[in-house]
């Protein structure tokens, strides 16, 4: 049973990371990261 | 009596923390000139708590990268994050935070600060545990979701209002660097005031107000209780190991308990600084897997890893009995 919850939440994060990439998350994800988020870290 | 050794990765967890934290955050380049990565390595989320602002760091915070794309105009869910932390939490579940979390790592060493009143537990120490799921399902993905400006843009919440790791890592480093604003290394010569102005015009200026102030406070308030208490922010606050917490019970990674070689000694408990029960139950979701437990075990009952390894013979010597009279008959 385990085993199976493990594989199915496996499965579902691979999915996941693929739909997202396809959505174009990953832009997203990277211009926030490249740029010093003054907000995020009280500076801004 | 001969003790069972314990697996590398646990005996080695203090330098595995240091190389991956190092790694991690290897951007020499970025605490020289005061400024951030930028390269491709940024599109990936590290697994644990470790500020994308940060001058050296490689790889995205997946709670900060979270929240990036709750807050952003063209998405209200995230798959790509979610996704990342699925496979992370299934595969590894709470070993991040035990071997792969740099502020994991500077909380340890600041517990290792002799102090008189260290608590391993105390009243009030488990219903605030749960404080960290609350703090996940607000700050990390509801408010940053649904509260939007009229852009269509949201704020994040967690990192702006409460993340220590960012003021450690990014916030002091990058106002320390640059005096003057974003990507100004140095202040200019005092001989070219024109210089000054010029600068102090274009680049924005780190503003070291009010929020600056809490969240300096909040760092401060962390750091002194890490001292007192091992791992506070973990216990409490973070949403990263709520997420992974809940994928403990199921993941990879995991320890595992041979009933038959357990002589209820106890010492696998006592060891156990999350104060948490292992000889009861192994895979709760507040461990962090340091493997204190393991390495405290006389007999190797109790062992820790991505595969199960075959049960060991209890060594010759070893007594067969319950060292510990109240752990005799205790329900298992």
């Amino acid at each position: 049973m385990r085993r199976r919850v493990w594989l199915i939440i496996a499965l579902a994060g691979v999915l996941c990371i693929c739909l997202g990439i396809a959505r174009g998350e990953v832009s997203v994800v990277f211009m926030k990261a490249i740029n010093i988020c003054l907000e995020c870290i009280g500076v801004g | 009596m001969a003790k069972p050794r314990t697996n590398r990765l646990i005996r080695w967890r203090g330098l595995v923390q240091l190389l991956f934290a190092a790694a991690s955050n290897s951007f020499v380049t970025g605490f020289l000139a005061g400024k951030i990565y930028q390269g491709d390595l940024k599109k990936l989320c590290a697994p644990g708590l470790n500020c994308y602002s940060c001058p050296g760091a490689l790889l995205s915070c997946p709670i900060g990268s979270l929240q990036a794309v709750l807050t952003s105009r063209a998405f209200s869910i995230t798959l790509y994050v979610t996704g990342l932390l699925l496979v992370f939490g299934a595969t590894m579940g709470r070993f991040v935070c035990g071997f792969l979390c740099p502020f994991g790592m500077i909380q340890e060493w600041l517990y290792r600060i002799p102090f008189p009143w260290k608590k391993k537990t105390f009243r009030g120490d488990k219903p605030l545990r749960r404080f960290k799921y609350l703090l996940l399902v607000v700050l990390v993905i509801a408010l940053p979701t649904l509260v939007k400006d009229a852009a269509g843009s949201g704020s994040p919440t967690f990192c702006k209002y409460v993340c220590p790791a960012g003021t450690l890592e990014a916030a002091i480093p990058l106002v320390l660097l640059n005096p003057g604003g974003p990507g100004v290394s140095a202040p200019p010569p005092a001989a070219l005031p024109e210089l000054r102005i010029e600068i102090a015009s274009s680049q924005p200026v780190y503003e070291t107000g009010p929020l600056f102030t809490w969240k300096m406070l909040i760092l401060v308030a962390v750091v002194l209780l890490s001292v007192m208490v091992w791992r506070p922010f973990c216990r409490y606050l973070c949403p990263l190991g709520a997420i992974y917490g809940l994928m403990n019970p199921v993941s990879l990674y995991r320890l595992r308990m041979e009933q038959d070689l357990c002589i209820h000694c106890g010492k696998c408990n006592r060891s156990c600084k999350m104060a948490l029960e292992p000889e009861r139950r192994q895979n709760e979701a507040e461990c962090v897997r340091c493997g204190d437990c393991v390495k405290a075990c006389p007999t190797g009952a109790l062992t820790m890893g991505f595969i199960q390894r075959k049960p060991r013979a209890a060594e010759p010597g070893l007594p067969l009995e319950p060292t510990d009279p109240q752990a005799k008959g205790r329900n298992l």
